[in-house]
């Protein structure tokens, strides 16, 4: 077999790639939150963030193409996985079903995955297509200009003055339906839950696991989940508490600090 | 386990699946085995039953039994939906009846699994293993007398974990225990237990390619890490193996795509 057989082939293969490309989406989110965090500064931050995005041009669909390759990869491998043990249980299932140590998050995974999917489609029809909730997406708002310079690593990529989308303001707006902000708090919920057998499983796909630090990978892997439910919580959290509100002035507070 | 002997007979109803063969449909019948010695194991309980079953005329419960002292690997079936029955590191034939309770509801089944087809009753085809065993788990040696014992030196660390590997009955104990009837623990000790040793590597790629990809096609499903299938080994066989087992994989699939090859292949002195 060649390499690219032996992954898309096998069963252990299949496994790499599902942990592989979760490597990757769990890169994704983590520089998703950090960015989006960005939202408890002055507007000039997010909207310089995502001004900067969108000037990279070919760039960032190199990045789109990236991440849409990997959850597709993901799920395949997922749905082909989950087909074969389904069969490979046989016609008779057991009459008791008995779980010794299996971790409801384990359990959960296909489940988690789904609605996270379900999300991940209503994120973007939300935020970057403009269809879930067209009169506050961004292209229908006032646009911003910039107050001060936006810059990446000391570098100045967005100038003062600049007039930008205000992607601040479709946030705060977005996330003034209680009903839209709890669905989002839920699904991150639900991928943090994800993410709790995930980062564990991954590290054993790999061969990166042994009883000699499992207890520590599972602390770890406990505290990223709850890092990552957190801050991602704080958004929707601080619009429907009224603590961030729309505006063109100065700091906003961050709640809790 | 609990070792508290009590003395005191009890009756139990046995919930057991009854399949004539292979293509033949199965079904649940419940037995009343009355009047048990707590100290009986659980094959001897089901001997009683089945003595009573053959006096009046009826179809003895056919289950598969060898050693009886947890060696072989034979007494498989799933007890209250555990393999091998309640109790830690146990096969079948090592459990006792005064881990039930008088008037307890027993669910005795056969293993689930779809490259393990129910021969009859309880007993379950389980040559599935063999033939991943064919597949790679053997070493090449030069036959004769024995070497000498120290002349491949093993590091005491190394020869403990090939041992740990080692004591796979090969039951099939992880496969039903798994949520998805995955083999990965058993190849996994296999592939282990010799891939540990200086004995081994000649083989090594080569076998735990071969194993795996034998254990694919028979049809077991694919290990999701929820590590069932050590919690229900009768030696607890850890699923850190699986771990060992998944880098020895890896490597090997990328090793072989770079193997250089000799041109006179086949035949000559080796
Ligand atoms: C942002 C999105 C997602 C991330 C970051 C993510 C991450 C991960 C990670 C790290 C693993 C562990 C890989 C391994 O077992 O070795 C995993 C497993 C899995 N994921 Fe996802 N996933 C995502 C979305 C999804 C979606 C949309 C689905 C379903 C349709 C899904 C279904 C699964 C399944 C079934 C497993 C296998 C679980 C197991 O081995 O028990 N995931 N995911
Ligand atoms: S009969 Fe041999 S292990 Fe139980």
């Amino acid at each position: 077999m060649n390499p690219i057989a032996f992954l898309f082939r096998s069963s252990i293969g299949r496994k790499v790639l599902m942990a592989v490309t979760g490597v990757v989406l769990i890169g994704f989110i983590i520089g998703h939150l950090v960015g989006n965090l960005q939202i408890f500064q002055h507007p000039d931050h997010l909207n310089g963030y995502a001004q900067f995005l969108h000037q990279l041009g070919p760039l960032l669909w190199v990045a789109r193409l990236g991440v849409l390759v990997c959850v597709v990869l993901h799920v395949w491998a997922a749905t082909v996985l989950t087909l074969e043990n389904r069969a490979a249980r046989g016609a008779e299932a057991y009459a008791v079903a008995h779980t010794l140590r299996a971790t409801l998050s384990s359990r959960m995974m296909r489940q988690t995955g789904v609605v996270v999917l379900a999300f991940v489609i209503y994120h973007l029809a939300h935020f970057t297509w403009g269809v879930a909730d067209r009169s506050h997406f961004k292209e229908n708002l006032a646009h911003y200009t910039m107050q001060s310079e936006y810059r990446v690593a000391g570098f100045p990529v967005v100038k003062a003055g600049t007039e930008v989308l205000d992607v601040h303001s479709m946030v705060i707006l977005g996330f003034q339906s209680p009903v839209v902000s709890l669905f989002y708090i839920v699904a991150v919920g639900l991928l943090s839950f994800h993410l709790l057998h995930g980062i564990e499983s991954m590290f054993q796909t790999l061969g990166w696991r042994s009883e000699r630090w499992a207890g520590g990978l599972r602390k770890i892997a406990l505290v990223f989940c709850a890092a990552y439910f957190f801050f991602n919580l704080t958004i929707p959290g601080s619009v429907v508490a009224g603590r961030l509100k729309q505006q063109s002035a100065h700091l906003v507070a961050v709640p809790g600090r | 386990m609990s070792a508290a002997t009590t003395t005191k007979n009890f009756s139990v109803t046995l919930r057991v699946w009854r399949q004539a063969g292979t293509k033949q449909a199965g079904r649940f019948v419940e037995y009343a085995a009355k009047d048990l010695d707590p100290n009986m194991s659980f094959l001897e309980m089901l001997d009683v039953v089945n003595d009573e079953l053959t006096l009046k005329g009826d179809e003895p419960i056919a289950f598969a039994h060898d050693c009886r002292e947890g060696i072989c690997g034979t007494c498989s079936c799933t007890i209250n939906g555990k393999p091998h029955g309640p109790g830690k590191g146990i096969a079948t034939c090592q459990l006792y009846m005064r881990s039930f309770r008088e008037g307890d509801l027993i669910t005795v089944e056969p293993f689930r699994a779809e490259a393990f087809p129910v021969v009859k009753d309880l007993v379950t085809d389980r040559s599935a293993f063999d033939k991943i065993q064919q597949a790679g788990g053997f070493i090449t040696a030069r036959a004769g007398s024995a070497p000498e014992a120290n002349a491949a030196p093993v590091p005491k660390p190394d020869a403990d974990l090939a041992m740990d590997a080692a004591t796979c009955i090969g039951c099939g104990a992880c496969v039903a225990a798994c949520k998805n009837a995955s083999a990965m623990l058993f190849v996994a000790a296999k592939v282990s237990h010799l891939g540990l040793l200086p004995q081994g590597q000649a083989e090594r790629d080569r076998r735990v390619l071969a194993m795996a990809h034998t254990m694919d096609e028979l049809g077991f499903g694919n290990c999701t890490n929820q590590y069932e299938c050590s919690a229900a080994c009768p030696k607890l066989i850890s699923h850190d193996f699986i771990a060992r087992m998944n880098r020895d994989y890896l490597t090997a699939s990328v090793r072989s795509v770079f193997k250089v090859e000799s041109a006179s292949s086949g035949g000559g002195a080796g």
